[in-house]
């Protein structure tokens, strides 16, 4: 067949070929998975999204345009304003908590103390992320129980009396904070724990040497250097925290009233509770604007404010 | 205490080690960091208290469950709750479904990520980086964005409660590939290049050299798709209808609106029931998780 002179040239160029051939193939192969999947399950999903914004659908009877009204009903819907300027509220509030109590942890774990309590503190803080949050609802509720909850039962005993935890609009919204913080403080404490393990611990005994000690040497030391992961860890935070349902559903159901109702849970009743599946997306659509405004400012800031070294 | 826990980066901070600073231990202890363990103290006994009341709670009888003074440690466990769960709720189905789901998806997840991930880190083809541009845009998208087109779609391809409904969605992951990719470029060039004298073809550098290689990462991968989907609520309550399709969260708050605040030592029998492979993920795959979990902040 081949003469020996050829032979170099011939068994490497067919190879060099068939292996681009099989190469593209294996590429089509290995990609279409997740690439369709996605195409699939989120962008035909999202353009479905922006079509049904503008429609009044009930999945029974035939779609019906309404152009903007789906969106403009949102500004007069008082349940949704209300849900919004909650959604809010909470997460003002619960992302300052559990940043506070994260980095708070996180520094006081850097004392000196021995090698087993450390991990065991680790752990300890980092449990609760490993449960349900509709779990961890069920037996919060149970605990914030007027009457016969442990939580107004520990309260009596300092003698406060009872607190209508799930009953009175305000204490039920700072419920489902509660809540929301305990089962999340550990998700942010672990990155700052992550960035202030990693500072060279020469750079603080620098600053020892200068006098700066305590709560000088945390802001003008470590806050500078850890920077980024704040930066991070608040954008995650505040990311996760529009998006709460679980919570509210099983503690509340959005009561007293709709003192704890959030986007989401309005997005779950209006579409699969008063069937208008126009309103929901539309409501879905305003949430994802808002997350990736925040997105988007999180790396302007960064270029801003976060020190890189 | 296992060899494993001891070998965190924590551990290499300088207080563990008192021979790097004997001049300081000799100190007493200053006020700043007696407040420093008593705000450790508090905050562990606030993470573990509800749990321990939960667990404890649970091995009461169901009929002064709910009885005050409260319970905080187990010393007469009764374990009527547990059986009466059973009774209640078709437990063992709730975790098959749970299982199933969880498991093909975490399955699933390892699987087309390491595909994926693989060609994105060393393959070459046309469109590579706007195609993994538009992989990573998913992950900006919120979950409760898609969930109507995404309940409709499931109804048009006759999937509605089904547990093929809660699968096939959460296959394709954006995160996961994401990670994937990171760790096949981890792995160096000369294993390929080795492979590829020695005649392997790209199929075989793929499956014998960089596959086995991977196997950490596809780890990750998968514990987190377990941490996540075990415990997840909002999809299941939207794409299953009948009990019989059911995950385990979605039992256990359709069972606490039954119940109510009459036997609440069941509830919680079943909410510990369903910590238990938590238990064992925290437990076993700590530090996997715990490396997952940040590297998607840190991306």
């Amino acid at each position: 067949m081949t003469t020996t002179s050829t032979v170099p040239r011939q068994t490497i160029e067919p190879s060099a070929a068939r292996r681009t051939f099989v190469e593209r193939w294996l590429v089509m192969i290995f990609l279409a998975p997740t690439v369709l999947g996605m195409a699939l399950f989120t962008f035909l999903p999202i353009i479905g999204s922006l079509v049904l914004a503008f429609f009044r659908w009930d999945i029974i009877s035939a779609p019906q345009f309404v152009g903007f009204a789906n969106f403009a009903s949102l500004a007069q819907d008082p349940t949704v304003r209300v849900s919004f300027l909650n959604t809010i509220v909470f997460v003002v509030v619960a992302v300052i908590l559990q940043l506070g109590i994260a980095l708070s942890l996180a520094s006081m774990l850097q004392a000196r103390m021995p090698a087993w309590l450390r991990v065991f503190l680790r752990s300890t803080f980092f449990f609760p992320l490993v449960l349900s949050a509709a779990s961890v609802s069920i037996f919060m509720r149970y605990m914030f129980n007027e009457q016969f909850g442990v939580v107004n039962w520990l309260l009596s005993l300092v003698g406060i009396p009872a607190v209508p935890w799930l009953t009175s609009p305000t204490a039920s919204a700072a419920v489902v904070v509660l809540v929301y913080v305990w089962q999340n403080f550990g998700f942010s404490f672990l990155l700052f724990l992550g960035a202030l393990t990693n500072i060279p611990k020469e750079l603080h005994e620098a600053a020892s040497l200068d006098g700066a000690t305590g709560w000088k040497q945390f802001s003008n030391v470590t806050l500078p250097l850890i920077s980024p992961t704040v930066l991070v860890a608040s954008v995650v935070a505040i990311i996760s925290a529009l998006q709460v349902f679980d919570q509210p559903y099983v503690l509340t159901n959005g009561g007293p009233g709709d003192s704890t109702r959030t986007a989401v849970m309005v997005i779950f009743e209006s579409a699969f509770q008063q069937l208008e599946f126009g309103k929901a997306s539309a409501i879905g659509l305003v949430l994802t604007v808002l997350i990736l405004a925040v997105t988007a400012l999180q790396f302007r800031l960064s270029r801003r404010f976060v020190f890189y070294q | 205490m296992s060899s494993q826990t001891l070998h965190t980066g924590a551990d290499k901070h300088p207080g563990s080690t008192t021979t790097s600073r004997p001049y300081r231990s000799r100190r007493p202890p200053a006020a700043g960091t007696v407040g420093t363990y008593a705000g450790l103290a508090m905050a562990a006994a606030l993470t573990l208290g509800p749990v321990l009341w939960t667990l404890s709670t649970s091995l009461r009888t169901p009929s002064e469950s709910f009885n005050l003074p409260p319970s905080f440690l187990p010393l007469n466990p009764d374990f009527t709750a547990y059986q009466e769960v059973f009774k209640q709720i078709n437990v063992a189905l709730l975790v098959l479904n749970s299982a199933l789901v969880t498991g093909l998806i975490a399955l699933g997840q390892m699987a087309s990520a390491t595909l994926a991930g693989y060609a994105f880190a060393r393959l070459d083809f046309r469109g590579k980086n706007a195609i993994f541009s538009l992989v990573l845009a998913t992950m900006m998208v919120p979950v409760q964005v898609t969930i109507v087109p995404v309940f409709m779609l499931i109804r048009g391809m006759g999937l509605s409660d089904t547990l093929l409904a809660l699968i096939l969605p959460a296959i394709p992951t954006a995160f996961g590939t994401f990670l994937m990719r990171q760790y096949f470029l981890g792995l160096p060039n000369d294993f390929a290049e080795a492979a590829a004298l020695d005649g392997a073809g790209p199929w075989r550098i793929f499956r014998s050299v960089y596959v086995p290689l991977a196997v950490p990462g596809m780890a990750i991968v998968g514990i987190l798709a377990f941490n996540f989907h075990w415990n997840e609520f909002f999809r299941p309550l939207i794409l299953t209808i009948s009990e019989q399709n059911f995950t385990l969260p979605l039992g256990l708050v359709t069972l606490q609106g039954n119940l109510g605040t009459g036997s609440i030592s069941v509830v919680l029998a079943g909410v510990i029931l369903s910590m238990l492979p938590a238990l064992v993920v925290f437990i076993f795959g700590q530090r996997t998780l715990r490396e997952g979990l940040t590297a998607g902040a840190s991306k």
